[in-house]
């Protein structure tokens, strides 16, 4: 069946419900909500989540905004509970503990500083181990339940509260880590860049597909912050569509070792599209200071054509 | 009557890991636990048990896969070592407050730094204040039927907390001695299934565990997690008296040797009990009324038992092999004289921080803690209670 975005909502109601108490303009909320309509009806979920924005506003005693099983224990060993979760269900219903017809999913939802620092260990213990779940790194870029503090997913040169921009160090010196490239190193099944772009096509059939492999499979979600970042809370699927368009986020999945780019844009725009409305990048745009500019599309486009061969060469008859 | 058999206190304990058949161990290898997942992997390969073994990369994830496991409704068991230990520091509060009786063998080792692998009780000391229930074994014996006891009061629905038994890195987790285990069939009848009140994979009632827990609500789930660890005194006793009735051998809060009409007396935790006993009967042959109270619950903390077990010794010593550098003395000798202070108990005390490190204490070693006490008695003064047994260049143990 095509996708059709009126029917996926109309239709797929989602285990991640309202009342959660995240900012507006967030783009984790979405990501979450979408990827959980991914899940197959009367099909059951056990929900892991690393402490941080997500986990901080979603699940305050006596609430919850999960209406799924949802376990949060620490910031780095969402992976590694959700593993154990797992490796449970593995044992009971191996030992006829649990209904036969019963089908669990497990997945798990951590930010960037849970996910590219702090929790990088479990993570890739776990996925090395292939446990037979789902990942999802709802990516902002910085530490922001803590106040925007840069993380090893902050772009190069953006303002943080722990790389700010002064008169000495223009913000953050370092280049991006690339964790979705970290994670396909792990030869897992499935692993997958995306982002609530458009009709949120590509973000729920990646969805699907990383929770229906069986195995360890990894998402890499692009989820922007008004507060971190600075734009205005209207604008997130702007800059969402701005990210894609420049190809500072490319989409992209890696099945079994093979990379397709889910979306090529027409006509690739230049960085400064994407930089020039979100206040983290302002300094970038002060006379003398085109260099930062020039090197952040260098870099851009680097990796966007190491994706466009590794498509290549990956897809070889 | 059960099977003799002659094993270490770590084949000790894989094997009571063996006979409860936990769904899921998740373990990380650190001397000198690592035979526990080893032993038991091997269980796992050759289809002795139905669990499931995740191989963690780090005693975090260890801790972490364990409550993950545990909120899932099943058993999960992992055994750790010191520093292993000290990286699931932060997992151990999270299992606790979660209230998963998770079950942990735990084989004492000193803490870095710098490394050492050898016994101490340091690695223990750093839970103690975790909401785990924490039994000590004197030898492989105490360590197996600790480990047979443990779920039984871990999963009561009036404690539901994890427990971890302890017992002292290659002294006795290395050592060979004579052993009797209980038949499988046993095992399995008196450990029984585990039935958890709520579970993440119940379908029927999906649950959340660990959610955001602020001022309006975190301080009555902490005294919750207190009256629980009080309710754990009366079944550990409980537990105790139906492995009794089992096996013939009896377990309380703690061990009385010789301590009923004795003078002096010592107060410690794990082999070093074997040591002390030795020494006792070696005073009480020469007429000196030596006595031993070897401590198995440490928690919850036994301290109006404690108390009244001293109320008629003349001085005691408290044997810590752990140094809680707080300047005046180890974790036990000040829970102990805590328990007799609020007991209106006033006898001289003095506390002896011994063994760390690995460092042997030997029968000479206890016997000369005795020969202090009966100083004490003799002239009525405690003079210096913070001493030290057998570290070069202290003399006369600190006194």
């Amino acid at each position: 069946m095509a996708y059709n975005l009126k029917e996926i909502v109309a239709n797929k109601p989602s285990v991640f419900v309202s009342g959660h108490r995240m900012c507006a303009g967030c783009g984790a909320p979405i990501v979450g909500r979408m990827v959980m309509r991914a899940l197959k009806e009367g099909d059951h979920a056990v929900v892991s989540n690393a402490t941080g924005c997500m986990e901080v506003s979603t699940c305050i005693y006596p609430y919850s905004s999960w209406d799924c099983s949802y376990i949060h224990t620490a910031f780095e060993c969402a992976s590694a509970t959700c593993s154990g979760v797992e490796a449970a269900y593995k044992s009971l219903k191996k030992q006829g503990k649990l209904k036969e017809n019963e089908n669990f999913k497990f997945i798990t939802f951590g930010g960037d500083g849970g996910t590219y620092d702090i929790g990088l260990q479990s993570l890739s213990g776990a996925m090395e181990r292939g446990h037979d779940m789902t990942y999802v790194c709802y990516d902002n870029g910085a530490y922001m339940n803590t106040g925007i503090q840069r993380s090893s997913a902050t772009p190069h040169f953006a303002d943080t509260t722990t790389s700010p921009a002064g008169e000495i160090i223009p913000g953050k010196m370092q280049i991006r880590k690339d964790l979705t490239e970290v994670m396909e190193a792990h030869h897992l099944p499935y692993v997958a860049q995306t982002a609530a772009f458009m009709n949120f096509k590509d973000l729920y059939e990646k969805a699907e597909k990383a929770i229906y492999t069986k195995g360890a499979t990894f998402l890499n979600v692009l989820a922007p912050c008004p507060r971190g970042w600075g734009y205005s809370t209207d604008s997130l699927m702007d800059i969402n569509k701005l990210a894609v368009d420049t190809c500072y986020w490319p989409l992209y999945e890696v099945e079994n070792g093979k990379y397709k780019i889910t979306y090529k844009p027409a006509k690739k725009l230049p960085i400064e599209e994407f930089l020039r409305p979100q206040r983290r990048f302002k300094h970038m745009f002060k006379p003398g200071n085109e260099w930062m500019i020039e090197e952040f599309q260098k870099e851009v486009d680097k990796r966007w054509q190491e994706l466009l061969d590794l498509e290549e060469l990956t897809n070889r008859e | 009557m059960g099977i003799r058999e002659r094993l270490s206190g770590n084949e000790a304990s894989a094997i009571a890991m063996k006979q409860i058949n936990p769904d899921v161990v998740a373990a990380f290898p650190i001397t000198p636990s690592t035979e526990i997942p080893q032993y038991f992997s091997s269980f796992v390969s050759n289809g002795k048990v139905d669990t499931e073994f995740v191989a963690v990369e780090s005693e975090h994830s260890a801790m972490s896969a364990c409550i993950g496991a545990e909120a899932a409704g099943s058993r999960a068991m992992t055994a750790t070592s010191s520093n292993g230990l000290a990286y699931m520091w932060e997992m151990v509060h999270i299992a606790s407050s979660s209230r998963l009786p998770i079950v942990m063998p735990l084989v004492n080792r000193a803490i870095s730094g710098p490394l050492n692998i050898h016994n101490d009780h340091s690695d223990a000391m750093g839970i103690r204040d975790a909401g785990w229930i924490m039994l000590f074994s004197e030898n492989n014996q105490e360590a197996y039927d600790n480990l047979i006891m443990a779920h039984r009061i871990a999963e009561h629905k009036d404690v539901m907390l994890p427990l971890t038994v302890c017992q002292d890195g290659f002294i006795t987790s290395h050592s060979i001695e004579n052993i009797e285990l209980i038949e499988d069939e046993k095992v399995k009848e008196f450990v029984g299934q585990y039935h958890p009140e709520h579970y993440l994979l119940n379908s029927k009632e999906p649950i959340a565990v660990g959610p955001m827990d602020l001022q309006a609500y975190l301080f009555e789930h902490k005294y919750a997690e207190h009256q629980a660890m009080k309710n754990a005194k009366k079944v550990i006793l409980e537990v105790a008296k139906e492995f009794e009735k089992m096996t013939g051998r009896s377990y309380g809060l703690f061990e009385e040797y010789k301590l009923d009409d004795c003078d002096v007396a010592i107060v410690c935790m794990n082999s070093t009990a074997g040591t002390t006993k030795v020494v006792v009967d070696e005073l009480r042959e020469k007429g000196i009324k030596a006595g031993l109270l070897k401590l198995r619950v440490f928690r919850p903390f036994p301290q109006e038992e404690i108390a009244k077990a001293l109320s008629k010794v003349k001085a005691v010593a408290v044997l810590d092999k752990a140094e809680s550098l707080s300047s005046c003395g180890g974790p036990l000798f000040t829970e102990v004289t805590s328990a007799m202070y609020v007991n209106n108990l006033n006898v001289p005390t003095a506390g002896y921080i011994y063994g760390i490190g690995g460092r042997d204490t030997t029968t000479k070693d206890i016997s000369s803690v005795y020969e202090d006490l009966l100083e004490v008695v003799k002239t009525g003064k405690i003079n210096n209670p913070y001493r030290y047994l057998g570290v070069k260049g202290v003399k006369n143990n600190g006194i």
